[in-house]
């Protein structure tokens, strides 16, 4: 609870409502204290007195009764009225809806059905329909709004009951004699409160504004007694003569209205887990780059190079380090693995080159990305846009979360060609087609109007690839585009990119944590651990004599392709969280030839011919060979 | 696709008939004697025992109210004592009225609202997000009994923009430009609250779709962010909104009562007031059972472009 007050008063919006609010319920209750002009007292030589006159601050009305007495009382009474209303349907309400949740079966169906025919009806007119039945009155105006709101409760509290009544300790307490009524008072009503509490705060605003509305309309609050509704009612008649006896009224309204809605928007943002976790934020169109430092000169060759690269995220006042200056370089022609366990930053790598990592929370703050000789780490977004799927193209890993789920295959891959050129729809349909049979799927022209849930996951897949070839790129970087599919369609998947990159001169750069998949398809391969490359060189020497002790761990855990289903787990421990690295080597807790002055210190990427190692007591090339 | 409308037009009957139980229910709890409540100062003894005959008020309750329905179903809905006119004639020509005002704003709800809240995702926490989501709370917290008199007392008395009342001009043509002329302000201020939540739930569906997988996929293939919001993001979303825009038609249509009232539209909702107030009980009960029934035939309506728009939904 203090917690939340805590959130509630961070939120500066919510705060000023909370204070609005009070001052208007505290001015409502001490009304009959004040030395005001009794509001109902007709003085019709008085008639319309402007407001700030001498006597009446906010003027007088039609019949001359002081404008800001019956402000008051008129508040007091809505906020009476709007109270009780919401009080009425939370209890009822929520009484049905514990009911049928807890009950279940038939009684929870039949009363459910009742409460979708109810809200089958256009709100307003049901409540028009009760007050015409039981005739005109603020008595009759407050049932019949909270009539309305009560399948609202009932649906909400419902759905909550039934998840409680199916725990663990709901089952204990049946168990152990205790009566449905018991169960019901001491196990579930505690439960359900905060949210009855909760669906109230945001609904009391409409049940003012529906009560409001009703006297307004003249079937709620009769005269001489008046709400703020029916007081906006009958100046209404002066409205072009007198302006201020409708503003006074419509003006309290808005501002209690506006200040519960400011409120319950409070509430409900800090009780959402979500908004806290950042998992609401859009991200931006390119990755934001905050580097401190001058760009870096490639230290490697090829079409693609990545010096130093430093990607983070930052969530609240904590900084994930996914990404610890990496340096790799892929020429065309040639593939390159990037193997790790998930977590160990290599998906955020491949994601950082094209500006791709979700931002925020990513940012790059450090290192360069050099395309045929171009910085693009800070390349403005126009720029990045047009060589995305031009110069570099992108497979992902599970094609039907990352195809769009409500366009046809065909028309997500002429929007691949004609983002980047100006294309006819005919011309657009026969290359789709193309593609399609370019990644070997059968009877392409009609598949073409597929949607992707209307494919197999293989299949699905071969789209991804098709639309990664659309404009000829120069680079791909496909992250785990295997992973979610089964041993032979994963082989036919690599063989096709085996071959597209021989017949092409496609740079490859594949992102996996499948030694089997590396040493198909990979010239190259980098192991990544905890953001770091902790081991590189030629796939044979890698796979033949691995030298880092975590490199040698990973190869045991898969033996064969397609093994990798079973994922890295098999290594004891966890990598680091890599908002708190240790100093010195990353993986010392996981090592089982740790020593002292592993924790030391940096260790350097040490090069030796075409390979590299980041270890201090490497595993000897004997051993390593066994 | 047909055999989808007439299933979900099929299961509309449970619901129609579930609306006049509860209508006839609501009627049923009228206090005292039943046909001098609805004959009002009608209620000569003659009247009052011919109107016991016609709608069966001396008979058990559920036998009146299968008599009631029977009726409705042959296009009998009653007459209005106070209008000396059958119910039906009175309300469908009211409906008329309130169809034009509803449906302008609600087109007009939905667009706005569609429009104000993909640009508040797109940007989001940034100046033009801040000032529609204050614009957004001011608008569903303003009651648009209260907007409608202020837009009168600005534009139609103090500007002279519109005319401030009426469906049509007293003397002159009654043509399209006339009604627009007449239907520009009932019609912004009926549309203020829908347009407001309208605006506020596509912003966090548009944020929700924002974080998926198949936007960085367009991103990835060099879309500009133009084509990822409105083409990728909001046609995703559109999923989410289109429930809610059919939730919001029930607010703008019932929600007309107050506009018609403030700005003299010869609609059903007046209509309802009046023959509240009047107590004309049979007039009530049909333009009621009329609205909620072309309610329920809107929401299959919705159904039906949520099924167009989202191909994974079995039809
Ligand atoms: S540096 Fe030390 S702890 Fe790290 S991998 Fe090598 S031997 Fe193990």
């Amino acid at each position: 609870m203090r917690a939340f007050l805590g959130l509630l008063a961070r939120n500066r919006l919510a705060l000023a409502g909370l204070i609005v609010m009070a001052l208007v319920v505290f001015f409502a209750l001490i009304t009959p204290l004040l030395p005001l002009p009794d509001p109902d007292v007709t003085n019709t030589s008085n008639r319309f007195v402007p407001p700030f006159s001498e006597g009446a601050l906010l003027g007088t009305d039609h019949l001359g009764r002081d404008l800001l007495s019956r402000l008051m009382w008129g508040t007091r009474l809505s906020l009476a009225v709007g109270f009780a209303a919401a009080l009425i349907a939370a209890t009822i309400g929520a009484a049905i809806g514990i009911i049928a949740g807890y009950y279940g079966g038939r009684t929870d169906n039949i009363i459910m059905r009742g409460v979708d025919m109810l809200m089958a009806f256009p709100y307003i007119l049901l409540a028009l329909a009760i007050v015409a039945a039981l005739g005109p009155g603020l008595l009759n105006a407050l049932i019949a709004v909270a009539a309305v709101n009560i399948p609202f409760f009932a649906r909400n509290i419902r759905g909550i009951t039934v998840g409680i009544a199916n725990k663990e300790f709901v089952d204990a307490a049946r168990l152990s004699g205790m009566s449905d009524a018991r169960i019901i008072l001491t196990e579930i009503l505690p439960n359900v409160i905060p949210v009855i509490v909760i669906a109230m705060s945001t609904t009391v605003g409409w049940m003012i504004l529906e009560t409001a509305g009703l006297s307004f309309l003249g079937l709620g609050s009769q005269p001489p007694q008046a709400d703020l509704g029916s007081m906006l009612g009958e100046a209404r008649s002066a409205l072009i003569t007198n302006p201020h006896t409708s503003i006074v009224p419509g003006m309290m309204i808005l501002v209690i209205v506006m200040a519960i809605n400011l409120l319950g928007d409070g509430v409900r943002d800090a009780l959402d887990p979500r908004l806290k976790s950042g998992a609401l934020n859009r991200p931006l169109p390119a990755t934001l780059v905050a580097r401190d430092r001058k760009p870096v000169e490639p230290k490697r060759e090829g079409i693609l190079t990545l010096t130093d690269l430093e990607t983070q995220f930052r969530v609240k006042d904590r900084v994930y380090r996914a990404v610890g200056g990496v340096t790799l370089g892929v020429r065309p022609g040639e593939c390159l693995g990037i193997i790790g366990e998930s977590g160990s930053g290599k998906s955020v790598t491949a994601l950082s080159v094209m500006g791709l990592v979700a931002s925020p929370p990513g940012i790059v703050t450090g290192g360069s990305v050099h395309l045929e000789g171009e910085d693009l780490i800070g390349a403005p977004y126009r720029r990045l846009r047009t060589l995305r799927g031009r110069k570099v193209a992108y497979i992902f890993q599970d094609p039907l979360a990352t195809l769009h789920p409500l366009y046809r295959i065909g028309d997500q891959l002429i929007e691949a060609i004609s983002a980047h050129r100006a294309i006819s729809g005919a011309e657009g349909r026969a290359k789709a087609i193309e593609l399609l049979e370019a990644v070997r799927i059968p009877n392409a022209a009609s598949r073409i109007d597929n949607y992707p849930h209307e494919l197999s996951g293989g299949m699905r897949q071969r789209v991804g690839i098709a639309m990664a070839l659309a404009n000829d790129p120069e680079v791909i970087i496909a992250d785990e585009p295997t992973t979610a599919l089964d041993v032979t369609v994963q082989a036919q998947i690599l063989s096709l990119l085996d071959d597209l990159r021989r017949e092409r001169g496609l740079a490859i750069v594949f992102i996996t944590h499948d030694f089997g998949v590396v040493g198909q398809l990979c010239d190259r391969v980098a192991v990544m651990y905890a953001g770091r490359i902790v081991e590189e060189g030629p796939t044979r020497d890698i796979l033949d004599t691995p030298r880092h002790p975590y490199t040698a761990r990973l190869m045991a855990c898969v033996p064969e392709l397609g093994g990798g289903r079973r994922r890295l787990e098999a290594i004891p421990g966890l990598p680091p969280a890599v908002n708190d690295l240790p100093p010195g080597c990353a993986f010392a807790e996981r090592c089982t030839r740790v020593q002292p002055d592993c924790r030391k210190g940096d260790i350097a990427l040490e090069p030796s011919g075409a390979r590299a190692v980041r270890c201090l007591h490497p595993v000897p090339e004997q051993e390593a060979a066994e | 696709m047909t055999r989808y409308i007439l299933r979900r037009l099929l299961s509309a009957i449970p619901v129609l008939l579930g609306i006049s139980v509860i209508v006839f229910a609501i009627m049923a709890m009228i206090p005292g004697d039943p046909a001098t409540a609805i004959l009002g100062s009608y209620a000569t003894p003659e009247n009052v025992a011919a109107l016991n005959e016609d709608l069966g008020l001396d008979k058990p309750l559920v036998q009146q109210y299968f008599i009631w329905l029977g009726n409705m179903l042959q296009g009998d809905f009653g007459r209005s004592f106070a209008l000396n006119r059958p119910v039906l004639d009175e309300v469908l020509e009211r409906f008329n009225a309130t169809l034009v005002l509803a449906g302008t704003s609600f087109v007009f709800c939905s667009v706005l609202g569609i429009m104000a809240g993909v640009v508040s995702a797109a940007n989001q926490y940034g100046a033009a997000d801040k000032a529609i989501t204050f614009v957004v709370l001011l608008g569903i917290s303003i009651p648009s009994f209260f907007l409608g008199m202020m837009m009168i007392l600005t534009f139609a008395v103090n500007l002279r923009w519109f005319p401030a009342s009426g469906m049509w001009p007293i003397y002159g043509d009654r043509d399209i430009w006339a009604l627009l002329d007449h239907l520009v302000m009932p019609a912004f201020a009926l549309s203020v609250v829908a347009t407001g939540v309208i605006a506020r739930l596509s912003r966090s569906a548009m944020l929700e779709v924002l974080r998926q997988d198949f936007i960085r996929t367009a991103r990835a293939k060099g879309v500009p962010e133009r084509g990822v919001i409105w083409r990728h993001a909001l046609r995703a979303a559109m999923v989410s909104i289109i429930p809610v825009l059919g939730i919001q038609a029930g607010f703008v249509l019932s929600g007309a009562v107050y506009i018609e009232v403030v700005f003299q539209w010869p609609g059903i909702g007046r209509m309802l007031v009046d023959a509240i107030l009047r107590r004309d009980i049979l007039l009530v009960q049909g333009g009621v059972v009329i609205v909620a029934a072309c309610y329920v035939f809107f929401n299959i309506v919705v159904d039906v472009a949520q099924s167009l728009l989202d191909p994974r939904i079995k039809t």
